[in-house]
Parts: C-alpha cells; structure tokens; sequence
C-alpha cells in the first residue's frame, strides 16, 4: 500500500454484559484527513475510540493505529495519539497554564520546552488571556477550547475528538470547526466522532456512518450520496417554464434513464450515469424554455436519513 | 509518576482540607500537651519514673489530665479521619470530573495514577503525624526539662511509623471504596461507617458475642472467666483501632508488659519496672505485622480493580 494508515481495524468486536457494543468493525482512516465517525447515541462510537485508545481490551480483532497495537503497546500509542474525551474535565482548582503543564509534564516535555508550547497552543485556541485563571471558572465554550489545547500540547500525530462541539454556542462552534479543518496541514489527522451532521460535512473528507456497532457505510461524502440515495445512481432535476407530455417521453427513451418524475414545473431523472448533455439536448430539442438545471448534491443528511429510517 | 506525585502533593498542601486536618491536629496536639501538663506529675510518681527507673519523656505522650484526655487518644482518633479525609475521593473525583480519561489517554501506567495517590497520601500522612511529634516533644521538653533518652525516641519512632501504617490503612480502605463506588459521598460514607463500627460498637459487640458463646455466672469457674475474657480479646483484635492502641501502649507504657489475661495470683509476683525495648516489640510484633499486612491488602485489592475496571465516563 503506498498510502499510510493512521488507523485500521480488523473485525474490532467489544462486548458489555452480553451485548455486542461494537461488532465486527472494519475500517481505515489515511494520514492527514479528517475522518468522521457518525451515528446515533449508543452505536459504539466512544467505545471505538477506547479501543483504539488502549483504554478498554477489544473482545477479538485488532486495531492498528500509527503502527502499534493499542492492546499491546498501549503507552507507545498514547504518546502519538491526543484524546479530547466528551466529558472533558479539567482540575478545577488549577490554572489553565498548571493543567497544560501537568498533561506536558505525563507526557516528558522537555522542561524548557513546556512554558514555550503551552504559550503555542494557548495562543492556537485563544486563550492566551485566561492563562492563569482557575479552570473551574471556565466556561463550557472555554473548556472545550481548552480540551484542544491540551490534546496539542504533545504535538500528537493523531488528534481523537469524541464530540467536541457537544454545548457549543454557533460562534464557539465555527471557530472549533475552523481549528480542526486547519490541523491536516499541521501533518495531523483527526478522527472525529459526532451526530452532528452539518459539522462533519463541513471538516470531513471521508467519513463512516457507525449504527449499532457496524459500519453501514464509509467514503467521502459525494461517493456516499450517490450510493446511498439512488443505488450508484445519479438524480438531476430539470426545471422547464411549460414542461410538456411528449418531452417526458423523449427523456424516458433516453438510453441509462431509469425513471422520470414531474412535480409541477420540475422534472426528476433518476439515470445510472451522468447524462446531463443529452438531458439538455433533449429539453432543448422538445422547444421547451430551459430554467435551470442541475445534478443533486447530497447532504449528509439525506445519507444519514436514509440509513436510520431503514431500521 | 513522579509527576502524578508532585501533582498530587500540590493538591493536598494546597487544599482547604489539608488546612482544615492540620488545624485539628495542632489543636489536638494542644490539647494533649495540656493534659500532659496536668497529668504528667502524678503519673509519674504512680509508675516510679521518678526514681530514675522509668520513662519520663514518652509519660507525655501518655498521661491525661482531669477531664482532657492523652495524646495518644487524640492520634488514634484522629489519624483514621485523615487517612479517610485523603483518600476517600481519590479515584472516583477523577472520574465524575472527567479527568481520569484525560489522565490515562497520556502515556503513563495505569498504575502509576493509584501508586502516585496512595504515595502522595503517605507522605502528606507522614508530614502531619510527625510534625505533631515533633511539636510536642518540643514543648514537652520546655516544659518538663527531662531530654528523652536514646530508647525513648526509638520508642516514639516506632511509634511514628506504626501510625503511618495505620493511617495507611485507612487510607488504603478509603482509596478502596472510592475505586468501588462511583459517587463520591458513597465512598466516603461507607469508610466512617466502618471507622465507627471498629472504634465504638466492637467494644460492645466483643463481650455481648463472648458472653453467648462462654456464658459467665457468679459461680463460674476461674477457667470458665479467663475463657470468656480471652474470647472477648481474640473478637476485639479483629477491630484494627484495638490492635493499634494495644501496640501503643506497650510501646509508649514500657511497664506494660503483657497484653493477655493476668490473675491476680499471677500480678502480684510482677515485678513493676519497664521491660526492654526488645520485649516491648515482641509483643506488639503480631500487631505491626497485622496492621502492615491490612494496608497492603487494601492497597493491593484497590489497586487490582482500579486496573481491571472500565474507564468510560458513564
């Protein structure tokens, strides 16, 4: 394989009390994207991440990630791999600057080197002000910035978010969102776990829909779409001033054209392949006034919908 | 871990607990050394130290005044309620902080989290219970112009390490709950329970259990008391309060020189003169060996299921 793998597994399974939490997980992040992990409450997302962490032994099947086994070399993954855990919680009795401290003391920071690096990251997520204010006065926004300041501070290769955005206000959100798309090009790939759709979609390039321990679904968002809602299909709508009876018959005889619909003045053509030019030739061939006309671009939540309405 | 431990020393020195503990102990202290300054007199004549036979210096530590009572008993109060006060949260504040993820998604030991709390927890232990010596062999010596002699403060540092040991152990048994039970008031709670348990209703629960299984009447038989009474003993040194004041005594009161039953056909052939240092602990050596072994096995019962159990938040 040319390409690096920050993370694979191979049939990753963990079980709680019986219950199969995660069932025989299979997949793969690259170095230097930003991978979401999506999928209702309860689909096994955090346990995942413990996994991958070392934090919890996986029941069988293995996890690679940067290289090592997290089972077995665990402290050789927790040097490379910065975790922000849902619930961050910091010592509310200690400054932001002694909580950083502390983490770059675990992590064997050079002495010289920590005051300079807290500045760096404190600097990096805007909080350079509230450096020696007491953490327990932080707000929820503050905190989370915080959580990726002290996910950076030992400049890991892999940066595991467990939904960061969770008690955001929109403002905190766009400047978190805004961090995590810039860290690719820090050489750092991120794994973000959340069901917020509209955020993955922004920062993501590939993702992986998780529902009940499996992974239903994983590729970049477009590849996703077409998969998901038209069968490797494409959808493309033609808006026309007067749609007329005879042209829906000539879209229909089009070669690859699968089925056609009208809703009012739109025409929906579901089709195997991208056939807008013939589309267009046909419309304008019929003498209809062309509006507009374009290929339908999925949402995530068209994806992520049409996979949970399915259970 | 030696970070954790540096850590973790920060956060007791620093606490509002810690200052709270530490004033109880100087008040304790206070207390003791006024009893001393009441008591001391006339409990040295009682045990003959004047007459150069005996120990002068450690009667401060164990003579009680009129109403105020010895140093000793403030120690043995007060040393579990420490050991419990630092380790009762230990684990499970980390936890419904949110900090314990965070703490072990870095690259220590899992262990090294337990160890660096449990040692940070010894040396704060150790700090105060030695200063408290230390204060009142100050002052005792201002006040009483006696210098210890070289036996006494072997005496008082075996002393010193035997209620290291046994703050350990409560706190060994705090840190054991607070591994346990999530909440925290639940750990805490279920650590005095069992203090209170050992510390007052033992001692009425060992003679009610004795008296059942060996009933005694005004006819009994002198083999039929001393059965009774033994059983009474063996019940009450399942409470480790009573080992540790049993151990105490002989060490600080070296004129006691058996902890068993003694008749009075037996006493009155006693001579009354302090018995060596290499007796004393001879006779507390189950006691030492006991309170060191509960420690560990708190310790190490905590320690196993800090390490197996699960780490997720909820």
């Amino acid at each position: 394989m040319t390409e690096e793998l920050a993370i694979e597994t191979q049939d990753l399974t963990k079980n709680y009390d019986g219950v199969t939490v995660v069932d025989h997980l299979n997949f793969h992040v690259r170095e230097n994207e930003v991978f979401g992990l999506l999928g209702p409450n309860g689909a096994g997302k955090t346990t995942t991440i413990l996994m991958l962490l070392g934090l919890t032994e996986p029941a069988s099947g293995m996890a690679r990630v940067c290289g090592f086994n997290p089972t077995r070399e665990p402290l050789k993954v927790k040097r490379i791999v910065g975790y922000l855990p849902e619930e961050v919680g910091f010592y509310d009795n200690l400054t932001a600057r002694e909580n950083l401290k502390f983490i770059a003391e675990l992590n064997n920071v050079d002495k010289a080197e920590i005051e300079r690096r807290i500045d760096e990251v404190l600097e990096m997520v805007d909080l350079s002000d509230e450096k020696n204010v007491a953490t327990g006065k932080f707000s929820r926004g503050m905190r989370q910035r915080l959580g990726i300041a002290d996910v950076l501070i030992k400049q890991p290769k892999l940066i595991i978010l467990d939904e960061p955005t969770s008690g955001l206000d929109p403002k905190g959100i766009n400047q978190l969102l805004d961090l995590i798309a810039n860290l690719p090009k820090m050489g750092t790939t991120v794994l973000l776990s959340s069901h917020q759709l509209y955020q993955v979609q922004r920062v993501c390039h590939n993702i992986g829909i998780l529902s009940k321990g499996r992974m239903v679904i994983e590729g970049s968002i477009a590849e996703l779409g077409r998969q998901a809602l038209a069968g490797g299909r494409y959808l493309i709508e033609v808006e026309t001033a007067e749609p007329k009876a005879e042209l829906i018959d000539v879209l229909k005889k089009i070669k690859g054209v699968e089925k056609v619909e009208t809703e009012g003045n739109l025409i929906k053509i579901s089709t195997d392949s991208d056939l807008r030019s013939q589309i267009s030739k046909a419309v304008v061939d019929s003498n209809a006034p062309l509006v507009q006309m374009k290929v339908h671009e999925f949402s995530l939540d068209d994806i992520y919908m049409k996979y949970f309405k399915e259970e | 871990m030696v970070a954790i431990v540096r850590k973790e020393l920060a956060d007791y020195f620093t606490s509002i607990r810690f200052f709270v503990l530490f004033l109880l102990v100087l008040l304790a202290s206070a207390a003791g050394l006024y009893a001393a300054y009441q008591g001391v007199r006339s409990a040295l004549l009682e045990t003959g130290a004047v007459t150069g036979r005996g120990f002068v210096f450690l009667t401060l530590f164990t003579s009680s005044g009129e109403v105020i009572p010895a140093l000793i008993f403030f120690i043995a109060i007060f040393v579990p309620i420490i050991g419990i006060a630092l380790g009762f949260d230990a684990i499970n504040s980390e936890r419904s902080g949110g900090t314990l993820s965070r703490l072990l998604s870095q690259p220590v030991y899992r262990d090294s989290v337990i160890n660096g709390k449990f040692l940070a927890g010894i040396v704060t232990l150790a700090v105060m219970v030695t200063t408290t010596v230390l204060l009142v062999s100050g002052y005792g010596l201002r006040m009483i112009g006696v210098p210890p002699t070289a036996e006494e403060i072997i005496r008082l540092f075996i002393y010193l390490v035997l209620t290291i040991v046994y703050g350990a152990f409560w706190m060994g048994l705090a840190i054991l709950f607070s591994v346990v039970f999530r909440r925290i008031a639940a750990s805490l709670l279920v650590s005095i329970a069992i203090w209170l348990f050992f510390a007052f209703f033992m001692s009425m629960i060992a003679p009610a259990l004795a008296n059942a299984v060996v009933p005694v009447s005004d006819t009994s038989t002198e083999a039929v008391l001393i059965q009774n009474a033994e059983l009474q003993q063996t019940l009450s040194r399942i409470s480790p309060n009573v080992l540790f004041d049993e151990a105490t005594t002989v060490l600080l009161s070296p004129v006691v020189r058996s902890l068993g039953i003694i008749t009075y056909s037996q006493a009155i052939y006693m001579i009354p003169n302090p018995v060596s240092l290499g007796q004393s602990l001879l006779l507390i050596w189950p006691h030492l060996s006991i309170l060191v072994s509960l420690s560990v096995v708190c310790f190490a019962i905590s320690y196993v299921l800090f390490m197996r159990q699960e780490i997720r938040a909820t």
